[in-house]
């Protein structure tokens, strides 16, 4: 948000007015109307912030209903999502510092990294709830924050937050002095930190392997065979079997069952399913490799769970039941649910 | 199938010649048979042999079906789509990071790309929120803040200005971010993957910014904003966006991919991608920076003394070889070309020097055709393998004097918890079996 907003605002009108007369290169003057509409950031010294207030009981109740699903009903978040509470401690809102973050296993949180209260606002007004940006209401937004903020004791429970307590609270911001500006990094003029020399002859006297990947590892991205080209001078390695063992892997059948798994995945992947499925882990709805571990061995899954998707859930893995898909044709049902019984989802 | 030979460097056969010398010498002694056993044993599943018989190379001798049918007609494929023998090097996701799609990177399969230019379809994707399609006729790019006049442009507009086309890389500032601390991923896809390069076709932001009268006395700042749901933002500093910054359209001749912003998004030469706003609506001059949350909770360096480097937008010279690289399997002894890119935010690719023994001794090698200022840069060294263990390093070196350092050199200073801004060498261990492994040296 402009600080000279009133200012282009005027000039705006008054450019408008002299259109005729000023060669203008390309484009128009911007109207008040628009630049209010999308003119929504906020600085930190909270310029842009609009009026308005938000507790942290209602915050709760909000964060219930629109916010929990994805962090937590405390901000402790999922396995997809960072947590965005944790790691502040009462001496940090008196120093400025998250000890948390010079110790050997930071614990990183939006509240105990950000130095500035206004980011949290500006973020979650503009970009929240995830699936419907921009839906919540100037109050909402500060409800929001009011119940973050407490939720890391940075406020009381009976807080309210609005345009004027907002700047008491960021003199209680944990991490407030954690942030430094190195212009090696900000400017393509600025100079380095590390500096390295090339030497050409005998730079060392002995060479140590200090990390490698595991061999239980070897096959973690898929078979690697399927990744590179399948002619030329080097070939992708066959991670289905040991290393050094030069067995040729069934290249081509393998690729044809990940170009089916991969037709499958781009269906759900379309469809939106993985918005609330993972494909390992649970969402808002289960797994796709949970779904598949549920009904391994089970002969009349298929039906049942194309019947499902179909239908729509009954809350079965969790409160919030599944809506019913009508968009994927009969077909492409198939393919998805033999895609996700496969297990062939987790890899 | 085959037998094994314990010649060193030898023991991958390629599949289409893995017949092993006993067998070929079968054939050879006219036990034709064989063969046709050969092939009914590959055709349960395992990739077509062809030995090289006594009278030649069935390549050569048999007709093949491109050659004695009739080809498909124009524009069966429309839109043209690479050969199907080409379906490995695709965008793939590591499974350490990928939970959710919208949220998620795809990385660029750089082992098995030529030159300097990212094909548009294989140019890495990172979201926020997910991906769009913006309807370019509704797309609308506001300049408003310390400017004269706040103005809006219709890409109709924005297409009558002038153009400039340059060729820049786009580095994800995550990219080799899980290396940081120990190896994490096999291939040159994860470690390197998020990183591209594009012919980029737009108009000069400082065009647009005098078009709207930008107050230099007062401006310090560039801020930019998506129009997609998480309406990404970014600060800027004003030296750099009067400079080189484009507001861009186009992407190696086709209009921008919607994974890439379609319409429209920022080019901020040099600068990690996260600067390089896509969906681009809003250009906003200031007076202060913005610590949006990608400025503070991400794509922000934390340093061992607890303390956060913000703003760390500048990409640092770095190289990494691409071929032979992690994952893959080198086919015999002899002559190989060892290739990989290299490049710069501060400018120019002046030199890079490839080691095959882990670092102590270092030959320069040749650069590509073109050498421009902030894109990859193609070198190439030729190297005759002679079957034993090798370590095979790359050192970049920008116009600057600036050397790419180690792992070790970058941890002293940054410890191993910083995320960001990971332009180590990169380190491939070749094995006596032919095959390569990312790992680190001490």
């Amino acid at each position: 948000m402009s600080r000279s907003l009133d200012r282009a605002m005027r000039s705006a009108v008054l450019v408008l007015a002299m259109l005729p007369v000023v060669a203008m290169a390309l484009g128009r003057a911007a109207t008040p109307e628009e630049i209010k509409a999308w003119d929504i950031d906020v600085r930190p010294d909270f310029t842009g912030l609009p009026a308005g207030s938000g507790t942290v009981a209602e915050g709760e109740v909000l964060w219930e209903a629109k916010c929990a699903s994805c962090h937590g009903s405390f901000g402790e978040s999922n396995s997809v999502f960072a947590p965005l509470v944790g790691g502040v401690t009462r001496k940090d809102l008196e120093t400025g510092r998250s000890a948390t973050l010079a110790s050997d296993a930071p614990t990183r949180t939006a509240l105990s990294m950000s130095p500035t209260v206004s980011t949290l606002w500006d973020y979650i007004n503009r970009a929240m709830p995830w699936n419907a940006p921009q839906s919540l209401s100037t109050n909402e937004v500060y409800a929001a924050v009011a119940y973050l903020l407490n939720l890391s004791d940075i406020v009381p429970a009976d807080f309210t937050l609005d345009q004027n307590s907002i700047r008491e609270v960021q003199k209680r911001m944990p991490n407030r002095n954690g942030m430094v500006l190195f212009p090696g990094l900000w400017n393509r003029k600025g100079k380095s930190d590390v500096i390295a020399t090339a030497c050409m002859k005998d730079c060392a006297k002995s060479i140590a392997i200090s990390s490698a990947l595991p061999e239980h590892a070897r096959n973690a991205h898929g078979n690697l065979a399927l990744q590179s080209r399948e002619w030329g001078p080097v070939r992708g390695a066959n991670t289905e079997v040991a290393a050094g063992t030069g067995a040729t892997a069934p290249i081509k059948l393998a690729a044809k069952q990940a170009s089916t798994a991969a037709a499958a995945r781009k269906l759900a992947e379309g469809g939106g399913c993985l918005g609330c499925h993972g494909l390992n882990a649970g969402i808002v709805g289960p797994g796709m490799s949970q779904v598949a571990a549920k009904y391994r061995g089970d002969a009349a899954a298929a039906a049942k769970l194309a019947a499902k998707i179909r239908a729509g859930g009954a809350g079965v893995w969790g409160e919030i039941a599944m809506p019913p898909q009508r968009g994927p044709s009969d077909e492409e049902l198939k393919a998805l649910v033999d895609w996700i019984l496969s297990g062939a989802a987790s890899e | 199938m085959s037998e094994q030979t314990d010649r060193r460097g030898r023991i991958r056969p390629a599949p289409e010649n893995f017949l092993s010398r006993a067998q070929i010498a079968e054939v050879s002694a006219g036990r034709r048979d064989f063969l046709r056993k050969a092939m009914l044993a590959a055709s349960a599943g395992v990739a077509a042999p062809a030995a090289l018989a006594a009278s030649g190379d069935p390549a050569i001798l048999e007709k093949q079906v491109w050659g004695a049918t009739l080809g498909k007609p124009v524009a069966s494929d429309a839109y043209g789509l690479p050969s199907k023998h080409e379906a490995n090097l695709v965008r793939r996701e590591s499974p350490g990071l990928a939970s959710v799609g919208g949220a998620s990177v795809a990385f660029t399969p750089l082992q098995g790309l030529f030159g300097i230019i990212t094909p548009s379809g294989l140019h890495f994707e990172r979201h926020h929120q997910g991906w769009q399609d913006v309807d370019p006729a509704k797309h609308r790019l506001m300049i408003n803040g310390l400017v004269k006049t706040p103005k809006v442009y219709t890409m109709d507009d924005l297409l009558r200005f002038p153009s400039v086309s340059r060729i820049h890389f786009l580095e994800c500032g995550a990219n080799s971010a899980m290396e940081w601390a120990n190896t994490a991923v096999p291939t040159v896809q994860y470690t390197h993957g998020m990183l591209s390069c594009s012919e980029w076709t737009g108009v000069p932001l400082k065009v647009l910014l005098d078009d709207c009268g930008i107050d230099l006395k007062k401006a310090k700042f560039i801020y930019a904003e998506g129009a997609d749901g998480s309406h990404q933002n970014r600060t800027i500093p004003l030296e750099w966006a009067l400079d080189d910054v484009i507001v861009a359209y186009g992407q190696n001749g086709e209009m921008l991919r919607p994974q890439q912003g379609y319409p429209l998004r920022l080019v901020v030469p040099g600068a990690q991608g996260v600067s390089w706003i896509k969906y681009l609506r809003r250009i906003e001059v200031g007076d202060q920076r913005w610590n949006t949350k990608d400025e503070t909770l991400h794509y922000a360096d934390l340093m061992p003394d607890g303390s956060t480097r913000q703003y760390t937008s500048v990409q640092e010279a770095k190289s990494v070889i691409t071929s032979p690289s992690g994952g893959q399997v080198m086919l015999d002894r002899g002559m190989h070309t060892i290739s990989g890119l290299a490049w710069s935010g501060r400018g120019k690719i002046k030199r890079v020097d490839v080691s095959t023994d882990g670092g102590r001794n270092w030959q320069t090698a040749s650069l590509g055709s073109l050498v421009l200022d902030k894109a990859l840069t193609r070198f190439q060294l030729p190297w005759q393998w002679d079957g034993g263990p090798a370590v095979l390093q790359s050192r970049a070196v920008d116009e600057t004097g600036y050397v790419q350092p180690q792992m070790r050199q970058l941890r002293e200073v940054r410890g191993t918890r910083s995320v960001y801004h990971n332009n180590a060498i990169q380190s491939w261990k070749v094995t006596e079996t032919g095959e390569v492994f990312n790992v680190q040296i001490a």
